[in-house]
């Protein structure tokens, strides 16, 4: 997911070309309050006008208990946006409220149910309150860690272990999927250190995030190259779905690959692979069916 | 509908900066690195917008620097909206 500041239409018309999986177009940190209404505008006009193509859009809105939270709800659903991202989220009813208020423009629209919610949690109340703010919707698909806001609440800094955002991140991974939700993990802001970034980003992924916010198009290759599975392994997980299909027609439910029994989560395992190497397009999408 | 002087963008790239004015009738002064192929359009785009907004008396200054056309409608857009306090999400 690329962040794109919600004020600078030279980035938001260039940010897809890159072929980040997600854009989220910013209204929030990085507009000034000067400029909330003309980037409201912007975001509006490029979500109406702009092909995106397959990629995901999200806006980040400016908290509900600010004068600009509900009319950027009102611009971005009226925009037809893909997921509403909701900043500084700490509990369960932060989500509802925001649900009421996009039933109200989707009612007005008659499209309710379109739009998506991702609560970014931001603070201590937010962890300790993940499952909550997780499973408070139905439109719920993904919960995210905002770090430097996080840090800060802690009273403590980001390090490049990331030793003081452990708890957040199990927490988030843990959360979404009990609720059986999406997860990604928050920005990196240093461009010149590609080696931490890379580091970071083989964490995240060890401890299960679906994926990780990004700043710049450069940050996109090395998430790829992480998060892209091995043809080893690519191989490997295609035949045990090609053994399991045709155990399934002969109506088994265990068989063996190489020897190895084959369960359920290994199955399962071997189709989250198969999806990921579609995504990351090492694999066609007909060739894994 | 009064209107007050108001602006709206910026000159970085791929933006447009839009001043408004009081006038009489809608005038536009367009300075573009590419008003030669592109000017009729971004002309038609600003004036088009301006009369969705209902305004038909004003000044426009517009200093593009390789705007799209949403770009264009949003900056309009912002400047009217700051110039009348008009309420655009009503309508």
């Amino acid at each position: 997911m690329m962040f794109v500041p919600g004020n600078n239409p030279g980035m938001m018309a260039d940010a897809h070309i890159y072929g980040p999986d997600s854009i989220m177009l910013d209204l929030e940190d990085s507009v000034t309050m000067a400029e909330k209404d003309a980037a409201r505008l912007l975001v509006y006009n490029a979500l109406k006008s702009i092909d995106y193509g397959d990629t995901e859009m999200v806006v980040r809105i400016n908290p509900l208990s600010t004068p600009y939270g509900k009319k950027d709800v009102e611009a971005v659903v009226k925009a037809g946006v893909d997921v509403i991202r909701m900043p500084k989220t700490e509990t369960a009813d932060e989500v509802r409220e925001l649900e009421a208020e996009i039933i109200k423009v989707e009612t007005e629209l008659g499209c309710v149910g379109r739009t998506r919610i991702m609560a970014a949690i931001e603070s201590a109340l937010g962890i300790v309150n993940a499952f909550e703010i997780a499973s408070a919707s139905d439109r719920m698909m993904g919960i995210a860690l905002g770090a430097e806001d996080y840090s800060a609440n802690l009273k403590t800094q980001r390090t490049p272990g990331g030793a003081e955002l452990l708890l957040a991140r199990e927490t988030i991974v843990v959360a979404a999927r009990a609720a059986g939700i999406a997860c990604f993990d928050t920005v990196y802001s240093n461009l010149d250190d590609m080696e931490t970034f890379r580091k970071e980003v083989e964490l995240i992924k060890t401890l299960g995030f679906d994926g990780k916010s990004i700043i710049n198009p450069r940050q996109i290759e090395v998430v790829n190259e992480v998060f892209a599975p091995s043809q080893k392994d690519i191989d490997k997980a295609l035949r045990i779905i090609a053994a399991i299909k045709e155990a399934q027609a002969k109506g088994s439910g265990v068989i063996a690959v190489n020897g190895k029994m084959v369960d359920r989560p290994v199955v399962i395992r071997a189709e989250r692979t198969v999806a990921l190497a579609i995504a990351s397009g090492i694999l066609d999408k007909e060739e894994a069916l | 509908m009064e209107i007050k002087n108001a602006m709206a963008g910026t000159l970085e790239s791929g933006d447009i900066l839009i001043q408004v004015e009081p006038g009489k009738g809608l005038q536009v002064d367009l300075q573009s690195s590419v008003s030669a192929q592109f000017g009729r359009q971004i002309k038609a785009v600003i004036t088009d917008t301006l009369k969705g907004l209902g305004v038909e008396n004003a000044s426009i200054k517009a200093t593009d620097k390789g705007a799209l056309d949403c770009t264009i409608r949003a900056r309009v857009t912002a400047a009217v909206v700051r110039a009348t306090g008009k309420d655009v999400w009503k309508d």
